[in-house]
């Protein structure tokens, strides 16, 4: 229990120690964590980025809706009953019919060609229809397709599937691109810090080499600057993480009025509770292996002489 | 309690910096390593540290073969050890306290005792009410009782001092030594290097003296 005790104590005098010793000196410290922080905040962000493509991509494969277009001498009551027909059919889920006079004023008032548009001697847009199939199963989508496809009223059927596959195939590889770059910054990280404990020990050369004579263990002598790697790899989550939540801070509004004017209530999502205690112990760790790294290689070397 | 049988120390190059050593100190002894500087007196004194290694020979101490101590093994060694340097080896970014305080700590004392233990050796040494002092801002002879409150605040078996008095004046030397004397009184063996033959001029301690990195003379308290 005493010597649980005494340990406990080592550890937090060490820790205390540390960020004293980083404290002493804020110009150096908080270069070192900045260089830290923006080696984390590379992949966090980018991380963040195809997480936010990927719900966006998400929000527009769950529906595997298709468009419809019909030819432009059917009436709307021949659009209509097509509708009807095609909403009682099992694999349907929805038929949303679009008139073509709704069409042509909502693209009036919203697309800003609304004098070019009064240049044209009627409506040049067809009657819609926006379907939802009942499965969002390729084949089965593909299936209602094809039936549609044969009706003499139709112009045109537009499955819009194939750009998503493309674009998730597209987001796998972004992921696994972040993946790597995670890897390497998180290398760089470790190597930041295992540089930075280095220079430590040579400045404490004398302190370590009078340590040892008075009959440290090398357990004794790591100890501090194990702390001090973690610390520096703590701070420089911590920055990485505010660094991300500030990015997403200026970038909100933008992204919100843009995906406004596709009618879309989509928002930025930051880093996840989970994902920032990922990073924050991401960095912490790859401090302390850094300075694990930087002080088996060099403690070694001092001896009392 | 110290015995070194037939010690060599060889430096690369080929300088022979001990030859053929042998002597032999008893529990609770006070010797004075004497000669002139380049006869192998640090030499000697780093050997019982396991500071560095003999090339041949073996040396005891506290009836251990230092051969045979592993490098994993030195710290605990040293923890059973004093040592006093000529140039202190204080740590200046720490108050005198945690200097003398570093082997407790080290140790793994609990911190009623490295505060028990750090009073009782500063006021051996004449320094209690200093503690928070910052050693820079002592005189050298202070400093040098820092090192060795600090050397004997674990209670050491053995210590040894390689030039304790080599920048002090005759008085603060004097000083110094009886201090050392006042340890072997209770007990503690020590073994101090000097080229001081007029300070140990009127101490009745043994002497053994280097000449070359040889034992010319080893003269002991009963001789005299």
């Amino acid at each position: 229990m005493w010597a649980l005790r005494h340990y406990l104590g080592l550890h937090r005098s060490n820790l205390l120690g540390a960020l004293g010793r980083l404290g002493r000196q804020p110009f150096a410290t908080g270069l070192t964590v900045l260089v830290i922080a923006i080696a984390l905040a590379l992949p966090a962000g980018l991380r963040v980025l195809v997480n936010n493509v990927g719900a966006v991509s998400d929000s527009w494969q769950s529906a595997a809706d298709f468009t419809v277009y019909l030819k432009l001498n059917v009436t709307a009551d021949a659009a209509a009953r097509l509708a009807r027909t095609l909403e009682s059919r099992d694999d349907v889920a929805s038929v949303e019919l679009i008139d073509r006079d709704a069409a042509l004023a909502e693209f009036r008032a919203e697309s800003g060609f609304g004098e070019a548009l009064e240049a044209l001697d009627g409506n040049p847009l067809p009657h819609t229809l926006v379907v939802r199939p009942a499965s969002g199963i390729r084949s089965d989508v593909e299936a209602i397709a094809a039936a549609i496809d044969a009706w003499p009223e139709t112009d045109l059927v537009q499955l819009d599937t194939a750009w998503v596959t493309r674009l998730r195939a597209m987001l796998t590889l972004a992921a696994r691109i972040v993946d790597l770059a995670t890897l390497l910054l998180g290398l760089a990280v470790a190597i930041v810090v295992g540089n930075t404990i280095r220079l430590e020990i040579n400045n404490r050369s004398v302190e370590i080499e009078v340590t040892k004579l008075v009959g440290a263990t090398d357990g004794f002598i790591r100890r501090p600057f194990l702390y001090l790697g973690l610390c520096y790899g703590l701070l420089g989550a911590l920055l990485a993480a505010l660094l991300v939540g500030l990015a997403l801070l200026l970038l909100g509004p933008p992204v919100r009025a843009l995906a406004a004017l596709y009618g879309s209530g989509f928002g930025l999502e930051g880093l996840s509770l989970g994902e920032n205690a990922t990073l924050l112990l991401g960095g912490g760790l790859l401090g302390w292996l850094g300075a694990g790294l930087a002080t088996a290689r060099h403690l070694r070397a001092i001896e009392p002489k | 309690m110290i015995r070194f049988e037939n010690v060599h120390k060889r430096y690369a190059g080929g300088r022979e910096a001990l030859s053929g050593v042998s002597f032999s100190m008893e529990r609770g002894e006070f010797a004075f390593l004497t000669g002139p500087s380049g006869a192998g007196k640090s030499t000697l004194l780093r050997l019982i540290a396991l500071i560095e290694r003999p090339t041949r020979g073996t040396v005891l101490v506290n009836n251990h073969n230092t051969a045979r101590i592993s490098r994993r093994k030195i710290p605990a060694f040293r923890q059973r050890l004093g040592i006093v340097f000529q140039d202190h080896k204080l740590l200046y970014d720490r108050s005198v306290f945690d200097n003398v305080a570093l082997p407790l700590v080290i140790a793994g004392a609990s911190r009623r005792e490295i505060e028990r233990r750090v009073r009782a050796a500063l006021d051996q040494v004449g320094l209690l009410g200093r503690e928070s002092h910052a050693p820079i801002t002592l005189s050298t002879g202070e400093q040098q009782r820092v090192g060795i409150a600090r050397a004997v605040a674990p209670r050491p078996d053995v210590l040894i001092a390689d030039e304790p008095t080599g920048n002090l004046d005759p008085e603060l030397s004097l000083e110094i030594m009886e201090l050392f004397t006042r340890f072997n009184e209770v007990g503690v063996t020590l073994l101090i290097a000097t080229h001081d033959l007029e300070l140990i001029e009127r101490m009745p301690h043994r002497r053994l003296r280097l000449v070359a990195g040889e034992l010319a003379g080893d003269s002991g308290p009963e001789e005299r």
